[in-house]
């Protein structure tokens, strides 16, 4: 089990952006974290993968464990090779690479395994196979967060931490992106997912975090966040009634957005 | 025309060594977005180290053991100068090369003393006819060399497990680290190889003619071959490298009386002229990479 126990990040020593947070992701699960932007979801993510150090920010208060032992001293590689990925927000392929060395190296900590995990990765994403030789830049951009995803993959990692896999594209490929996280997970890998589309995420999560301006306030299975009336509302967009949320019932006054007051 | 066969090659030879250089300068600036000022010093260190250990065991054996030695004076340096100014604007890192630079030359003059030292090199200043050309020996080794070393170092970025973490680290950090290579140790094997590969030019700079102080300022030529190969590009360097030293020779061989306006030494400004003509048409470069863009 990977979990943070009252962690606290600040970056530059003084911005404090995660305050107190706990989350849990236990073993073969998927585990949604939705929060605004700016809430601290991609922080988190960073302080489990060990790239807080590249933004400046630093582990404080708390810790995080893995199956108990603590890593948070870790180093990013090290992380790595104890079979924690992350992918980062907005693909970051590289772009003047090819397909297929963008995934070797994603192998980078598993060189013995390469080959099988390139199979297997080709099998799981068909569309890369056709492209292995493409320069990676000239992917589309569904395409891309596939090999984004791939590439993680490619080191057979035990935890996968997905930051906003469906940022960017299309309702078709979020469905397709959606359907390989399953897939990804009934093959073992235990899946943080870090969203913005809270309905997808909700859809193919068991537990659900919601982290607001730092701090954790909702920790529940997720089929009681889907009926929870404030994630309904700021998540999810809908009204009480359960239909999209019509601005014209509100009135005018209430709309404008006041400074004074 | 045999003239003209033997000015070619020895702008080979000496291109090669260009070429060595500008290498160096290419893969720190590859992996830190730094350039590196102190490849002249690491030229020098080489060709030190192996004038002295030559005196002990053969030539080859000294050359590789120098070599080695430089690559870890390389490594050390960047360990201990570098590494804890990363993140720092690049500006304050150039200089800090700019520093180590001075204080490694500054003990390797103390070594070289006010003589010319000589290498013990196999060639020394002989020459072989090829087609009825006179050609000095040490040139032709150089071009060999300098290909055989080059191929090695392209196979090594293009298929080994390293050379790719080192061009994923080139291209973006914070997804190379995710993906579990360690930016350290990258850092590390690129100053080390940058070191070796300037050892090596001073090697073969110093073979016939000999190791003396002022012979650093010839690594300097490395600036222009860079920025006529693009900053970026492992290719770039070697082409322009080779490029540069042929011009130069032949501006050498046959510019004396172009014009008397020019005077004698004018093919050492060469190099420069054609940097700033570069400059104007192709700011990164001939081959420095655009970015690749989907449309």
């Amino acid at each position: 089990m990977l979990a943070a126990k009252n962690l606290e990040v600040v970056y530059d020593d003084v911005m404090l952006v995660l305050r107190g947070v706990g989350l849990e992701v236990p073993q073969g699960r998927i585990v949604a974290l939705l929060g605004a932007n700016g809430a601290g979801k991609s922080t988190l993510l960073r302080a489990f993968s060990g790239l807080l150090d590249v933004h400046d920010g630093a582990v404080r208060r708390g810790s995080i464990t893995l199956d108990g032992e603590p890593i948070h001293t870790y180093g990013a590689s090290r992380i790595a090779a104890l079979g924690i990925k992350q992918v980062l927000e907005g693909r970051r392929i590289l772009a003047d690479l090819t397909v297929e060395e963008n995934l070797r190296i994603g192998g980078h900590v598993s060189p013995r395994s390469i080959k099988t995990n390139l199979d297997r990765t080709y099998q799981l994403f068909p569309v890369l196979a056709d492209r292995r030789r493409k320069l990676a830049g000239y992917l589309s951009g569904g395409e891309q967060q596939m090999l984004a995803i791939g590439r993680a993959l490619m080191s057979d990692p035990k935890y996968l931490l997905l930051d906003e896999p469906s940022l960017g594209l299309a309702p078709m490929i979020v469905q397709q992106i959606r359907d390989v996280i399953v897939q990804i997970n009934q093959d073992g890998t235990t899946v943080l997912l870090v969203e913005q589309n809270a309905a997808m995420a909700l859809s193919i999560a068991e537990h659900g975090y919601v982290l607001e301006n730092g701090a954790m306030v909702m920790d529940k299975p997720a089929a009681e966040l889907l009926a929870d009336g404030d994630v309904r509302e700021f998540y999810l967009g809908l009204g009480a009634e359960g239909s999209a949320k019509s601005f014209r019932d509100v009135k005018h006054y209430r709309r404008r957005k006041r400074w004074l007051s | 025309m045999n003239e003209f066969v033997a000015t070619v090659v020895r702008g080979l030879g000496n291109g090669s060594i260009y070429a060595l250089l500008a290498l160096g300068f290419v893969i720190v600036y590859k992996s830190m977005r730094v350039i590196s000022f102190a490849q002249p010093a690491f030229m020098m260190a080489g060709a030190l180290l192996t004038g002295y250990l030559v005196l002990s065991m053969n030539f080859f054996v000294a050359v590789g053991v120098a070599l080695l030695l430089t690559g870890l004076l390389g490594a050390g340096v960047e360990r201990l100068a570098l590494r804890p100014m990363i993140g720092k604007p690049v500006f304050v890192i150039a200089i800090i090369t700019l520093g180590v630079d001075i204080v490694i030359r500054t003990v390797v003059n103390s070594f070289i003393g006010l003589d010319i030292r000589q290498m013990g090199d196999p060639w020394g200043l002989r020459q072989v006819d090829v087609l009825g050309a006179k050609i000095d020996q040490r040139h032709l080794a150089t071009l060999v060399t300098t290909l055989i070393v080059v191929a090695a170092l392209f196979a090594f970025y293009r298929w080994s497990r390293t050379g790719l973490a080192m061009r994923a680290a080139s291209s973006d950090q914070e997804v190379a680290l995710a993906q579990g290579v360690s930016v350290g140790r990258v850092f590390s094997l690129s100053w080390a190889l940058a070191a070796a590969l300037a050892g090596l030019a001073g090697v073969f700079l110093s073979t016939g003619i000999g190791l003396e102080q002022n012979l650093w300022l010839t690594a300097l030529k490395a600036l222009p071959v860079i920025i006529l190969g693009g900053l970026d590009s492992l290719g770039g360097a070697v082409v322009a490298g080779l490029t540069v030293g042929v011009i130069e020779a032949l501006v050498g061989s046959y510019g004396d009386n172009l014009h008397p306006v020019f005077g004698g030494d004018f093919f050492l400004v060469v190099p420069y002229l054609l940097m700033l003509l570069v400059l104007l048409v192709r700011p990164y470069g001939l081959f420095g990479t655009g970015e690749v863009e989907r449309i």
